[in-house]
């Protein structure tokens, strides 16, 4: 299989607030704080839209944001792969108590903001985004499944790629059905070709080894807590600016294998 | 591109089980729709509701039970496809086959039952409620994974009104990229109150039957559908030709005015099958039946195609199953082109004199060897698929 280049990411976790604090934690130069992540306010959105953006919207629009920033393409030069497991739990809970009650009165806007790809349509308007956007989940392994849709734009349709991996905690009584314990996301851009900005080279192969764990056990916590998460161990490699392997689970019984090189 | 043949297809709506139904259906005029009301939905609009959906799944299914889960069961038994599945899963392996899957709202009929269980409490959900299996929408990939005792990829595109069409270019991709041999790509899209209330609440929902392209259209008749297509290499006859796909970056609810993404995307379908315009014998709109989206599409048609393509929207027979709304077209695409048949846009009667492209009225029987179906979504999501035959 061909290889991606790693050009700029963008994470926001609790206690992972941005790339800088995030490869500071990471590389074990600072503790580990779980520190709720404050309301973030797009910088692509107009300041009427930025007020009414859904709490999903502000999570992909923050991660996407940073690894854009970082890049050497703008954003309108980029295919999208938006990898969300549950989407906009907070409007699904909206819709579905409205619909419980006598009135049945459902939020026009509620309902263009419960499709699973909202984020990615507010994406392609605010930053005149007109290129393939794939908007896709696979429960646990949402970042696995979103990394190897971004091959496939890469190397089958020839695109550079945002790819950007989100969830958010569901508020009950969702919580209940689907745990995911802290809203989390992260962004790659991903090329076909090495530019001056790569960071690293990245090998996506099939294997048969277990999936790898987050030493430190609140990170592993974190890890297991979001399925955008399942990239900690890949984000981990890239802040040591380190070259090795880690494992991601895929669907099924599929074990992805990814090599990076630092460069 | 290279284009990847396909090998085996199965569609179920309102307007039949499996092929034939749907063949008799278009041939006969014979709308699927009813003017009935879904579940405990007052809203007075027809509808294309699946029958038999009342059967939960057998045991070894069980936790999967919803609504969606049922009717990818039903569509997954008809045309023997079930078979030739295990048949491709013989010959690949269950690792080499990828499974991908359009829907926009999975189970979530279960999560509003659920929710209205509790309403008195506004406790937990109720014990049997499931969100892993029912409401997710990683469930209907997940599901035909598990039925057709598979172990690779296997990812829901939920991407509204496109999903179903956005999975034959994902698998494409994946195929070409050597992650699989071969795919299993289908949309599975079921009835439920958040589409019929939300689609209403935007004033889209018709009190008529739906009728696209007519002047006095109101709407759109929303129903439900299961299709599933087997993608590979190497075959002879019915083949995925080209893909293209685009984002309208305009309004989250309202297409391009000018069908700028729906004519980028149907563009960049005729590009990778390296054909032109005058290649298509016949267009399967999208034709929602809402003003604005077919007179955006008619532009995005003209501005491409010109204005002699025959084109139809067949959602007169099976009203609009979003999520499941390509697959069904697909489906009816891959007829027209085995049966040397166009059908005619059902419902029809007065064709709004502002659209300029070749809106059929009357069915025709000639030679159909390219077919591009459109399928649009919220998000200004745009897909267009190529299908033809290979020698």
């Amino acid at each position: 299989m061909k290889c991606l280049f790693i050009e700029s990411l963008g994470i926001a976790a609790p206690g992972l607030a941005g790339w800088s604090q995030a490869r500071a934690v990471l590389r074990g130069q600072q503790p580990y704080v779980a520190q709720e992540l404050e309301t973030y306010q797009p910088n692509l959105l107009p300041p009427n839209e930025r007020r009414r953006a859904t709490p999903a919207v502000r999570l992909a629009f923050r991660v996407a944001e940073e690894a854009v920033a970082g890049s050497s393409l703008t954003a309108d030069h980029l295919a999208g792969v938006f990898a969300t497991a549950e989407a906009d739990t907070s409007v699904l809970h909206r819709i579905c108590s409205a619909l419980a009650e006598d009135s049945r009165a459902v939020s026009p806007t509620d309902f263009h903001n419960s499709v699973h790809n909202a984020a990615a349509g507010y994406w392609s308007i605010a930053a005149a985004a007109k290129l393939p956007s794939v908007t896709l989940t696979a429960h646990d392994a949402t970042f696995m499944a979103g990394l190897i849709e971004a091959y496939g734009l890469v190397h089958g349709d020839g695109y550079s790629v945002l790819l950007t991996a989100y969830d958010l905690r569901p508020p009950e009584p969702l919580f209940g059905g689907r745990p995911l314990l802290c809203n989390a996301g992260v962004a790659l851009v991903l090329t076909a070709e090495r530019t001056e900005r790569s960071l690293a080279q990245l090998d996506i192969a099939p294997t048969s080894v277990s999936e790898t764990t987050m030493r430190d056990a609140s990170l592993e916590t974190l890890r297991l807590g979001n399925p955008a998460c399942r990239a900690l161990p890949l984000m981990h490699l890239l802040a040591a600016e380190e070259s090795g392997d880690v494992c991601l689970a895929g669907t099924g019984e599929q074990r992805w294998q990814l090599r990076v090189q630092w460069l | 591109m290279q284009p990847l043949g396909i090998s085996h297809y199965t569609v179920t709506s309102a307007a039949g089980r499996g092929r034939d139904a749907h063949l008799r259906a278009l041939r006969e005029e014979r709308t699927g729709l009813r003017h009935q009301t879904f579940e405990t939905c007052p809203i007075p609009c027809w509808i294309g509701e699946v029958d038999g959906l009342d059967v939960p799944l057998p045991a070894e299914h069980a936790e999967w039970d919803c609504r969606n889960n049922r009717l990818a069961w039903l569509g997954l038994q008809q045309d023997d496809f079930l078979n030739a599945a295990l048949q491709l899963r013989e010959r690949h392996g269950a690792t080499r086959i990828g499974v991908f899957i359009g829907t926009s709202t999975a189970g979530v009929f279960s999560t509003e039952l659920a929710y209205r269980e509790r309403r008195e409490t506004l406790g937990p959900l109720p014990s049997w409620f499931n969100y892993r299996t029912t409401q997710s929408c990683s469930s209907p990939a997940d599901f035909v994974r598990r039925v057709l005792k598979l172990e690779g990829t296997a990812i829901s595109i939920a991407t509204a009104c496109s999903s179903s069409a956005k999975v034959f270019a994902s698998a494409h991709r994946a195929i070409s990229a050597g992650l699989c041999d071969a795919a299993i790509v289908g949309g599975v899209d079921s009835l439920c109150l958040t589409t019929l209330y939300g689609f209403n609440s935007l004033q889209l929902v018709s009190p008529e039957i739906c009728r696209p392209a007519d002047a006095t259209r109101r709407g759109i008749s929303i129903g439900e559908a299961a299709g599933f297509t087997i993608l590979e290499k190497n075959t002879s006859g019915l083949a995925l030709l080209g893909y293209g796909e685009s984002s309208d970056a305009h309004h989250m609810s309202a297409p391009h005015p000018e069908g700028a993404g729906a004519a980028a995307a149907m563009r960049g379908a005729l590009e990778r099958a390296g054909l032109t315009a005058s290649d298509i014998n016949y267009v399967n709109l999208h034709g929602t039946a809402t003003p604005a989206n077919d007179a955006s599409e008619d532009q995005g048609v003209c501005t491409l195609l010109g204005t002699e393509t025959p084109c139809s929207s067949t959602k007169g027979w099976t009203g609009h199953t979003l999520g499941a709304a390509a697959i069904t077209e697909a489906a009816i695409s891959l007829l027209c082109i085995s049966h040397d048949f166009l059908p005619r846009s059902l419902n029809t009667q007065h064709k709004d004199p502002n659209l300029r492209s070749n809106i059929l009225l009357a069915a025709r029987e000639t030679k159909v060897r390219h077919v591009l179906s459109n399928s649009f979504g919220f998000g200004g999501s745009n897909c267009s698929l190529l299908f033809g035959t290979l020698p």
